[in-house]
């Protein structure tokens, strides 16, 4: 095994031209504007980035074992709300440390049982993913508004500030959060039983129940620890907005695809690491801070985020073609 | 008979509990079986059944489009630009315009998806973020209420006046509708191409090698939805009586959510116009009942997310996550 294939196997193939991508697009940035390669820029990308990472973590397991989950976002809101209701019990800002505690717990909680309630049905009914995640995304946004009758729930405890916007060895805490979930997930998805379960399932999810993988529990487990990311974010997010509604967020949901996609997750499951995902979210975060800095609003970065999505499917295009063709001249 | 019971099992089955729907609402409401309401429910969800059939096309093709709502609302902001350059217009031009810029927007979609080979859902995702990016940005979300009259004039198709002096009408929107489902009808059941579509969604490679052109499965399927979906932005103008930018945002995932629910496959090769329709008015005639019980509209999508993961759960459907299953499943 040449030191090239060690390493794709280790971080994934997509990594380098990935960081390519990332030097290029901070390139450009520098030389156009002055106010990119400054610590206050990179502080803010740093403070911005967690939710959709967080977010996008959650997308990543049930992509990989070839579905997707359609109700992250609403996960992470009605997560939040369990949060906010067990502060709000214990005396909103007046609550304590406990209250907080026991709120995220709950929080947890309930995006895992919303998450399991999900993988049991696609498991033991073998509805399709998307359908199942789509009910549930309208069911849990018609509960949230139900609660919330559309309102902000705001009133949180002073220290809920430093989750949001604190840092610690001047690394922003949110991001220190998503860092740390990252890594796990990395360690998840390469190094324990279920991690390989979910690449076994996407790859072929026949196959993995013939070879004696217990698919239809690893299925419920992937959505449950979908759920329970969500849930951290929704945590996050009502610390960073300091309140709480239903439907926060809600333009991130293809965004956290579209991160995957760009990070080289397979589409059908099975292929793809935590890595590379990283780093697209990176890409997304620099295109879309430093069109921010040029003076362009929020709109045209999704717009380019689309876009450079399509240029790397034809560039990745480009490569193959490419690589089929050196194979068949030697 | 049993034949048909197995082969358009979800159809049977939603279309019964539709029916049971129906009825239990006609005994506990005594709005609900009224001219008034039904016109209502229909003028209400032609926009959505236009798009839904559009949708279907690429389902059955095996491919999934996230784009059409925002390229509906791209067509619509295209279009009154056009108009405002013809100096008016009027329906034919305005039809043939919508259509147009759909099917353009569609053919965007159908050239990525086969021209580099990548699934739909990659492309479609990025049309439907690069669509609603460069749609804000340029017209900075603004709303465009100086519109040609003969777009945002009510045409009436039926109008009847009750006894007690309400009126209950159908408008244009409901006849546009009719066209396009019998229109899609027509396509997918009825020409060749429609077969091919069947094949290509069940299995492209065989459908390949038996010699179908899958670069004319993509643009048909593609250009078809997108079609749909400028018919459909050009309606909902008319009913709307504005172009809002980021009004039709979101819309996509629940026509989706009623067309896979009338029994189209994520994946391919199955689903009818009939379920299609049933899947819509599945979603409407719930949200209808609700209404009319004096339901809080709160609790409204909350319901209507449950009865589907419970429709889900009851109907034991069964998708076919692979090529074994479905071979299976087409050999009975």
């Amino acid at each position: 095994m040449s030191l090239r294939d060690r390493t794709n196997a280790a971080i994934g193939a997509e990594t380098l031209p990935l960081l390519t991508f990332l030097c290029v697009v901070f390139l450009v940035f520098s030389l156009v504007t002055p106010l990119f390669l400054t610590g206050a820029n990179f502080g803010s990308m740093a403070f911005q980035m967690p939710v959709l990472g967080l977010l996008t973590l959650a997308m990543l397991g049930p992509i990989l074992s070839g579905g997707l989950n359609l109700a992250i976002i609403y996960q992470a809101n009605i997560s939040g709300l369990a949060l906010a209701w067990v502060l709000i019990e214990f005396g909103g800002s007046e609550a304590g440390i406990g209250a907080f505690l026991l709120g995220s717990a709950l929080a947890v909680l309930t995006g895992a049982a919303s998450g399991a309630l999900m993988g049991a049905v696609v498991a033991y009914f073998g509805a399709h993913p998307i359908l199942v995640s789509l009910a549930m995304m309208i069911f849990l946004r018609g509960l949230g508004e139900f609660l919330t009758r559309g309102s902000d729930i705001s009133g949180f405890p002073d220290y809920m500030n430093v989750l949001g916007h604190g840092s610690f060895v001047s690394i922003p805490v949110p991001m220190i959060i998503f860092i740390l979930a990252a890594i796990l997930w990395h360690i998840m998805l390469k190094r324990s039983r279920h991690g390989f379960s979910v690449y076994m399932i996407g790859s072929n999810i026949e196959a993995a129940e013939y070879s004696g993988l217990h698919t239809k529990r690893t299925l419920v487990t992937i959505y449950a620890i979908s759920g329970m990311i969500c849930a951290i974010a929704g945590i996050v997010m009502a610390a960073r907005f300091n309140s709480v509604r239903v439907g926060h967020g809600e333009a991130l949901l293809l965004v956290t695809v579209l991160a995957c996609f760009l990070g080289g997750i397979d589409p059908f499951g099975g292929f793809g690491s935590v890595f590379p995902v990283a780093i697209a979210l990176i890409i997304l975060q620099a295109l879309s801070s430093g069109l921010n800095l040029i003076g362009a609003n929020q709109h045209l970065s999704t717009a380019v985020w689309g876009l450079f999505l399509i240029a790397v499917m034809v560039l990745r295009w480009v490569g193959m073609r490419w690589r089929n063709k050196q194979l068949g001249g030697t | 008979m049993p034949n048909v019971f197995q082969k358009h099992s979800v159809e049977m089955r939603l279309s019964l509990v539709l029916l049971l729907i129906v009825v239990g609402l006609s005994i506990k409401t005594d709005t609900f079986m009224t001219l008034g309401n039904i016109t209502s429910l229909l003028n209400n969800n032609a926009v959505n059944l236009i798009w839904a059939v559009g949708l279907l096309v690429v389902l059955v093709a095996g491919g999934i489009d996230i784009s059409f709502a925002v390229a509906a609302s791209v067509v619509q902001y295209l279009s009154a630009q056009v108009f405002v350059g013809l100096g008016g217009g009027n329906w034919v031009v305005g039809f043939i315009v919508a259509a147009g810029f759909g099917v353009g927007l569609g053919l965007i979609n159908a050239l990525l998806i086969h021209g580099f080979q990548v699934i739909s859902i990659v492309i479609t995702i990025a049309t439907f973020n690069a669509f609603f990016g460069l749609l804000m940005f340029f017209t900075k979300g603004r709303n465009i209420y100086n519109l040609p009259d003969w777009w945002t004039d009510r045409i009436f198709i039926f109008e009847r006046q009750a006894t007690d002096g309400t009126w209950s009408e159908l408008n244009l929107s409901v006849a546009v509708m009719i066209a396009c489902v019998l229109a899609t009808w027509a396509l997918i059941r009825l020409t060749t191409l429609g077969r091919q579509l069947y094949a290509f969604g069940d299995n492209p490679e065989g459908a390949r090698r038996a010699g179908v052109n899958i670069w004319q499965m993509q643009i048909v399927a593609f250009c078809w939805c997108g079609m749909m979906a400028g018919i459909g932005g050009l309606m909902q103008v008319n009913i709307a009586q504005e172009v809002v930018p980021n009004a039709l945002y979101g819309r996509e995932l629940d026509v989706l959510a009623a067309v896979v629910l009338g029994g189209a496959r994520l994946g391919g090769g199955r689903g009818t116009v009939v379920g299609c329709i049933l899947g819509v008015m599945f979603v409407a005639i719930t949200q209808n009942g609700l209404n009319l019980l004096g339901i809080s509209p709160f609790a409204f999508q909350m319901i209507i997310g449950a009865t589907i993961l419970f429709a889900i759960s009851s109907s034991n459907l069964k998708f076919g996550r692979s090529g074994k299953a479905r071979l299976k499943e087409s050999a009975t």
